[in-house]
C-alpha cells in the first residue's frame, strides 16, 4: 500500500446507498462518518414491504448490514445529523456537522415507559402520515439505532415532564439543543437520496382530495406488516378491504409538466405492488396503465410472470383523469389505444406511480458539485465529492448499492497518497 | 485460555419484575460454580458497565456472561475487548417481553437460556486469525474491455498492483468496434465519444498494472490472497500469486442467424447493430448489398431477446442503442426515414430525454412483433409485424437497410455442464448441485467445478439485491455486462465497485478475516482429520466450493476461501469439524443443558434452532412488539440453518425434549438464504431425519422447519404455538426419562 494522509471519509445519507457506501469503504480499510438526517439508518428502503422481483422484505438485508456497522470500529455514524457547511479541497475536507437535539440520549434502552406516559399524538412521518404515532416514539420497529426520539413540539409542556419523569434510566434529556462539530476527511460521498414527487401537482388525479388515490410509496406501508394497518391493504376513505386496484404508471415521469425523465423503477413498483393486493385477496383485480413497461434485464421474468395473472389487467395508455362517485368508487378515464374510445373503469383504490425527484432537486448544498436542470447531481471527477445512488439517477435497490460500491472505492482513492 | 467467568443479570427493562434474579445468579453459582455473580438494576448504564470493568481489572475476569437484552442492541456498550469472551444471554426481548411475568414457566425458561449461555462459553475459545506465507494483496483482472480495464485502472489508482489478462492482442473488447456512447451529460441528447484510447492510454501509463494481452488463464488454484494464477500468452506460461479476481469478460452479440425468419445471412441489408457500429466508425456508411447511400432505415428490437425461443430477458442496452444508431444516421442525413419496431421502449432515466429528442426529430415508432423480412423485389426490404395490441397486420414501406438489435449472452453462458465427481455415499439425500458451465475462462482448481456457478441464463450473478457482487466463489467478482446485462455507464459503476470488494477482500483476508456476509469474523473451520471418513459431504454441500479433495476423498479446506457459515460443519456425520466459538459439541452440550421435566409435570420442552440473520431478530420484534408465545421454548441462535448438525436433533430427542423446530430462509428459486444453500441443505437434512423417526416409531411430526423472515415476527406466535399444539396431540417424548 502507498502511505497515507487522512483515510476517513464523510458519507452523507444513511439509506442503503449511504449505508452501503459507508460499510464496503469500511471493510475496505477506510475510517468512515456517516451522517443521516433522519433519527435511524436506512432511508427509504426501511420502508418498504417487499423487494421486486424476490419479494423479500429490507429489513434482511438492513439487519446484515447493522451488523456489520456494529462489528466494525470503523464506521462511525450520526443520527439527526445534517453537514451544514463544507470547505477545504479534495484529500482534506474541513466539514461542519450539526446535530439537532432528539431529546432522549443514549442511555435509552427502548423500554418504551416513557411512550405509555405519552398523551399526544401526531401524524406518523414513517408511514407518511397514515396513522398517529405519540409524541415520543420509537420510529419503526427495525430502527437503527433502537432509540426513542421526542417531538419537538412538546418541549416546555407538561406532557414533556411527565415523559421525562416516566423514564427510568434518565434518558429523556429536555434541554438538549442542537450540537455542531468538525470532521477532517479526504473525501465525501454524497448520497442523499430521493423524495417521491408531489402527487398533488398532478391536478387531474385528485391526490389529496379523493382519500382512495394513495401513491406506490404509501402502499408500501399499508402493505407492511409493521404499517399502519399492520399490512392490510384497505380502502383509507373507509377501512373496507379492495377488490379491484389501478395502477397508473408514470404519474409525474416522462412528462415534460412534471418529471420529463424516466424514474426507472416505478413499473417494476407497480408490478409487485400487484401481487401484494393478489396475495391478500385471490378475487382481486387489479388494472395496470402504462406507456411501455420497462422491466430491464432479468426483471423481465417477474413482468412476464404478473403479466401471465389472468388477473392483472394492462392497458397501454396514459391515464387521464381520475374522478370519484357518489358510491365511493374512484373512475379512471383513459385513451384505450386500441380503438381510440375513451374508456372508465371503476376501482376501490388507485395508486399513482409517481416518480423519484432527487433531495437535491431544490436548495443550496453545502458542497460545490453540479447538477442537471432536474436537480441530479452529475460526475464531478477530482473534486472529492462523489455524488452516490438515487441522488445521481433513479434507480433501484441493486443498482444503488452497486453504484454506492463504486463510489466507495473513488473515495477511498482520495485517502491513498498517489 | 483459562476462564474466569463473571455473570452478570439485569434487573432494569422488566426483568427484575418478571423474574427472580436472586435465583439466576444461585443457578450460576451452584450449577456451574461461576464464582462472580452479579446483579445491577440497568447494566447498560455507566454504573454497571464500569462494575463489569472493574471486575476484569481487579478479579481478572476474562469471560463476561451477561443476561439482559438481545445480542442486537447494546452492542458497544459491552464490548470489553477482543481478548475477551463477551456472550449475551437474551432474557428481554425473547424472556420478559414474551412471556408472562411472575411465571413459573417464565422463570423456567430463563433458567435454561442462562444455561445454555453458560454451557456455551464453557466451549468458546477467542479465535486466532487464518494466516499463511506470502499472502498477495494485487488484484487479478480477467478481461480487458470497457469494465475490465475500468477495474484495472480503479484498483490501481487505490494504490493497487493489477493484472490485467485480455486474450486479444489489443485491449478495448467491444468498445473497439464502437463509434459513439450514448448520451451521458445534459441535456442527455448527443452520444458521447468513444473513451478507448484515453482509457488504454492510462493504463498502458499506470506500472502498478501488468498487461497481459493476447493471453489465457489457463489455471486459477488457492483462494484468496493465495490464489495461484497461470497465464499463457504466445505460447509461454506465466505464473502469478493474486489476491482476488475481477471477471469482466463481458458478452457477445446473440446469434442473429438463429433468427431466420429476420433475414439474417439470407438478405446482405439486413445486418446487426454491430454492423452499423463499424460503419459508422470506418465512416463508411452504406448498404452492403449493393454500396448505395441508405436513404431508410427499420430497427427491429429485442431480435432474440425477451423471446422465450431465444433470450427470454431484456438485454437492457439495445433500446438505447437503437435510438444512439438511429441518431447517427439523422446526423448523416436529417432525411433518412428510420422506423423503430419495438415491444416497449426501455429508455430509463436520463436515456428518456434522448428518446423523447429523437421522436422529435422525426423517427417512426412502430409497436409490434416482426413477423418477418422479406425482398419487395426490386431490392428494397419490407418488414411485417402485428400490431401488439390489436394483432392487426403491419407492413412496413420498403427500406434501404435492416438493423437488427439483437440482444446480449455472457461470455460465461458457453461450455458443456460441468459433472461433478461421484456424489457421496448410496443412499444419501441428493444434494443439487451447482450449474457450472465449462466455459474456459476462470480454469479454476476446484473440486466443484472450473468456473462461477451460474444462476440464471449463465450470468454468474449472486441474486442479492442488497449485495449484488456476491458471488458464490469467495474474492471472485464478476463486472459489468458479463454478470447482468447493462448498459457502457452502468459497466463502468460495476466495475470499480468490484474492484471495490476485490480490495475489500484482500484487505480482510490478509488479516485472517472473513469476507461478507460474516465480515470480520476470526473464526474458520478446522478438521480433525483422524475421525475423516471420506464421506465427501462437506466438499459437496460447502455452498463456496471452500474445499477441495485428495485422491482419497480427504477434504483439503481452503480457509480463505470460506465464509464461516458451518454449512460444513452441518454436514460432516463425524462431526469432526468446528470454529473455535462454533461447533457440534457447543451447540449439542447447551442442549442438553437443557432442564426437561418429566413427563407427569406437563411441561413439554421445544427446541427452537433460528436462523441468526432472520429469525433470530424476528424472535426479538416480537418481543419489543410484546407478542407472546409458549415458555416452552428453547432458542438457539444458529450462523446459518445449514451449520445445523442432525446429531442435535438426537440429542434433543434423547434428552426428552419433545418438539424440534427450526427457523430459516425462504430457499427455493427467490432463496433468501445468504450463505446460498443453508436452509435448503438443513430441510434436506430434516427429511431425512423425519424417515428415520418414521422407522423409530417417534412421530416425524416433532421436527418441523418453518420458513421465517425477518418480516415475519407478527406469525411467530401461531407457528410457536400452533407447533406446541401438534406436540400436544403427540403426547410427550416417550424418551423423556430414560
Amino acid at each position: 500500500m502507498t502511505e497515507t494522509t487522512n483515510r476517513s471519509i464523510l458519507v452523507v445519507g444513511g439509506g442503503i446507498s449511504g449505508l452501503s457506501a459507508a460499510i464496503e469503504a469500511a471493510e475496505a480499510g477506510c475510517q468512515v462518518y456517516l451522517v443521516e438526517k433522519e433519527a435511524y439508518l436506512g432511508g427509504r428502503v426501511a420502508r418498504m414491504n417487499k423487494y421486486f422481483p424476490k419479494l423479500c422484505p429490507p429489513n434482511c438485508g438492513l439487519e446484515i448490514n447493522f451488523r456489520r456497522i456494529k462489528n466494525n470500529p470503523r464506521v462511525r455514524f450520526f443520527t439527526m445529523a445534517e453537514v451544514v457547511k463544507v470547505s477545504g479541497s479534495p484529500g482534506d475536507f474541513d466539514v461542519t456537522i450539526r446535530v439537532s437535539p432528539r431529546y432522549i440520549n443514549e442511555k435509552c434502552t427502548a423500554c418504551g415507559k416513557c411512550e405509555e406516559a405519552a398523551t399526544s399524538t401526531f401524524p406518523n412521518p414513517f408511514n407518511y402520515g397514515i396513522d398517529l404515532v405519540k409524541s415520543v416514539y420509537l420510529p419503526a420497529d427495525f430502527c437503527f439505532p433502537l432509540r426513542y426520539v421526542l417531538n419537538p413540539t412538546i418541549i416546555g409542556t407538561e406532557e414533556a415532564e411527565k415523559i421525562k419523569a416516566a423514564c427510568p434510566y434518565n434518558a429523556v434529556d429536555l434541554s438538549m439543543t442542537p450540537k455542531e462539530f468538525d470532521l477532517k476527511v479526504s473525501a465525501i460521498v454524497w448520497a442523499t437520496g430521493w423524495r417521491p414527487y408531489y402527487a398533488e401537482k398532478i391536478l387531474y388525479y385528485g391526490f389529496g382530495k379523493n382519500p382512495d388515490v394513495i401513491t406506490n410509496v404509501m402502499m408500501e406501508r399499508y402493505a407492511s406488516p409493521d404499517g399502519p394497518t399492520r399490512g392490510q391493504i384497505v380502502r383509507p376513505s373507509d377501512g373496507k378491504p379492495v377488490e379491484k386496484v389501478a395502477f397508473i404508471q408514470c404519474a409525474g415521469s416522462r412528462d415534460e409538466n412534471h418529471l420529463p425523465y424516466c424514474s426507472g423503477i416505478c413499473c417494476l413498483a407497480s408490478l409487485k405492488q400487484a401481487t401484494y393486493v393478489l396475495d391478500q385477496n385471490p378475487e382481486a383485480r387489479v388494472f395496470i396503465y402504462y406507456i411501455d413497461i420497462r422491466a430491464l434485464g432479468r426483471y423481465e421474468d417477474f413482468f412476464v410472470k404478473v403479466q401471465s395473472d389472468p388477473r392483472v389487467t394492462l392497458i397501454k395508455g396514459k391515464a387521464g383523469e381520475i374522478q370519484r362517485l357518489s358510491s365511493g368508487k374512484s373512475v379512471v378515464q383513459a385513451e384505450d389505444q386500441i380503438n381510440g374510445i375513451i374508456t372508465k373503469e371503476e376501482f376501490d383504490l388507485v395508486v399513482l406511480a409517481t416518480g423519484m425527484v432527487p433531495s437535491t432537486v431544490d436548495g443550496e448544498l453545502p458542497v460545490a458539485v453540479a447538477r442537471d436542470s432536474n436537480g441530479f447531481l452529475l460526475d464531478s471527477d477530482g473534486t472529492g465529492i462523489i455524488a452516490a445512488g438515487c441522488v445521481k439517477q433513479p434507480v433501484d435497490v441493486a443498482t444503488s448499492v452497486q453504484d454506492a460500491t463504486a463510489a466507495a472505492l473513488r473515495a477511498l482513492q482520495f485517502t491513498v497518497r498517489r | 485460555m483459562e476462564k474466569k467467568i463473571g455473570f452478570y443479570v439485569c434487573s432494569g427493562c422488566g426483568i427484575g419484575e418478571a423474574l427472580d434474579v436472586n435465583a439466576l445468579l444461585d443457578l450460576a453459582n451452584s450449577e456451574f460454580q461461576v464464582p462472580l455473580c452479579r446483579s445491577h438494576e440497568c447494566l447498560c448504564q455507566t454504573e454497571g458497565v464500569d462494575l463489569i470493568k472493574s471486575d476484569i481489572e481487579k478479579e481478572g475476569v476474562n469471560t463476561v456472561v451477561i443476561a439482559a437484552c438481545s445480542p442486537r442492541v447494546m452492542y458497544d456498550v459491552f464490548d470489553f475487548g477482543l481478548d475477551k469472551v463477551v456472550e449475551r444471554i437474551n432474557l428481554r426481548e425473547q424472556v420478559v417481553w414474551s412471556h408472562p411475568a411472575g411465571d413459573e414457566d417464565t422463570q423456567m425458561l430463563a433458567e435454561d437460556q442462562v444455561r445454555m449461555g453458560l454451557t456455551k462459553v464453557k466451549e468458546i475459545e477467542p479465535p486466532d486469525p487464518f494466516q499463511a506465507e506470502e499472502m498477495s494483496k494485487d488484484i487479478l483482472v480477467v478481461g480487458g474491455g470497457l469494465a475490465g480495464m475500468t477495474a484495472a485502472r480503479e484498483a490501481a489508482r487505490a494504490g493497487y498492483g493489477v493484472v490485467l489478462v485480455e486474450k486479444e492482442p489489443e485491449l478495448g473488447g467491444y468498445l473497439r468496434t464502437v463509434y459513439k456512447l450514448p448520451p451521458e451529460n445534459p441535456p442527455y441528447e448527443t452520444p458521447e465519444e468513444n473513451p478507448l484510447e484515453k482509457l488504454v492510454k492510462e493504463i498502458r501509463e499506470d506500472n502498478r498494472i501488468k498487461i497481459y494481452t493476447s493471453g489465457r488463464v489457463t489455471s486459477i488454484a488457492g483462494g484468496p490472497c493465495l490464489f495461484d494464477v497461470k497465464i499463457s500468452q504466445n505460447g509461454t506460461e506465466i505464473a502469478e500469486r493474486v489476491g482476488a479476481i475481477v471477471l469482466a469478460t463481458g458478452v457477445i452479440p446473440y446469434d442473429a442467424s438463429k433468427l431466420e425468419n429476420l433475414g439474417y445471412g439470407k438478405y446482405a441489408d439486413v445486418v446487426t447493430m454491430v454492423q452499423v457500429e463499424e460503419m459508422f466508425k470506418a465512416g463508411d456508411v452504406k448498404r452492403p448489398s449493393n454500396g448505395a447511400p441508405v436513404s431508410s432505415v427499420a430497427f427491429i428490437l429485442c431480435a432474440g431477446s425477451r423471446d422465450p425461443e431465444h433470450l427470454p430477458y431484456c438485454s437492457s442496452s439495445c433500446c438505447v442503442e437503437a435510438l444512439k444508431q438511429a441518431s447517427y444516421f439523422k446526423e448523416i442525413n436529417p432525411d433518412v426515414t428510420v422506423y423503430i419496431f419495438y415491444k416497449d421502449i426501455r429508455a430509463v432515466g436520463n436515456y428518456e430525454l434522448f428518446y423523447k429528442k429523437l421522436q422529435k426529430d422525426g423517427l417512426f415508432f412502430v409497436r409490434g412483433n416482426v413477423t418477418s423480412v422479406d425482398d419487395d423485389g426490386s431490392g428494397g426490404l419490407i418488414i411485417s409485424a402485428e400490431d401488439f395490441l390489436t394483432q392487426a397486420p403491419i407492413t412496413s414501406e420498403s427500406v434501404d437497410l435492416v438493423v437488427l438489435a439483437t440482444g446480449m449472452v455472457p461470455t460465461t453462458a458457453f461450455g458443456e455442464p460441468y459433472r461433478q465427481p461421484q456424489a457421496g455415499q448410496e443412499g444419501e439425500v441428493e444434494i443439487p448441485a451447482d450449474a457450472i458451465l465449462v466455459s474456459n475462462i476462470l480454469n479454476l482448481q476446484y473440486r466443484q467445478g472450473p468456473e462461477i456457478p451460474a444462476l440464471k441464463y449463465g450470468f454468474p450473478d449472486s441474486h442479492f439485491i442488497c449485495f449484488p457482487y456476491e458471488s458464490r466463489r469467495t474474492g471472485i467478482y464478476p463486472a459489468g455486462s458479463v454478470r447482468a446485462p447493462m448498459d457502457y455507464a452502468r459497466a463502468v459503476d460495476d466495475a470499480v465497485g468490484a474492484a471495490l470488494k476485490a480490495i475489500q477482500c484482500v484487505e480482510l483476508t490478509s488479516k485472517g478475516m472473513a469476507v461478507h456476509p460474516r465480515a470480520g469474523d476470526m473464526s474458520y473451520p478446522q478438521f480433525f482429520m483422524q475421525r475423516c471418513t471420506q464421506c465427501k459431504r462437506c466438499t459437496e454441500e460447502c455452498p463456496f466450493g471452500a474445499i477441495n479433495e485428495d485422491e482419497k476423498a480427504n477434504p483439503l479446506p481452503n480457509p480463505t476461501r470460506c465464509r464461516r457459515c458451518g454449512v460444513c460443519m452441518g454436514a460432516c456425520p463425524e462431526r469432526i469439524i468446528s470454529f473455535k466459538n462454533y461447533s457440534v459439541g457447543m451447540i449439542g452440550n447447551m442442549i442438553k443443558a437443557i432442564n426437561v421435566p418429566d413427563e407427569y409435570e406437563e411441561k413439554p420442552r421445544i427446541l427452537v434452532l433460528a436462523c441468526e440473520n432472520d429469525a433470530y431478530p424476528a424472535l426479538d420484534m416480537a418481543g419489543l412488539r410484546r407478542l407472546q408465545y409458549n415458555a416452552w421454548v428453547r432458542i438457539i441462535p444458529l450462523r446459518c440453518l445449514g451449520s445445523m448438525n442432525i446429531v442435535w436433533i438426537a440429542d434433543a430427542l434423547s434428552k426428552g425434549i419433545d418438539g424440534i423446530i427450526l427457523l430459516g430462509c425462504r430457499h427455493g428459486d427467490d432463496y433468501q438464504c445468504h450463505f446460498i444453500k443453508g436452509s435448503e441443505l438443513a430441510n434436506i437434512r430434516m427429511s431425512k431425519i423425519k424417515e428415520t423417526l418414521d422407522r423409530l416409531a417417534l412421530e416425524s411430526d416433532r421436527v418441523r422447519v418453518e420458513e421465517v423472515s425477518i418480516a415475519d415476527y407478527y406469525k411467530l406466535p401461531q407457528i410457536l404455538d400452533g407447533f406446541a399444539e401438534r406436540l400436544a396431540e403427540l403426547g410427550p417424548n416417550p424418551y423423556k426419562g430414560f
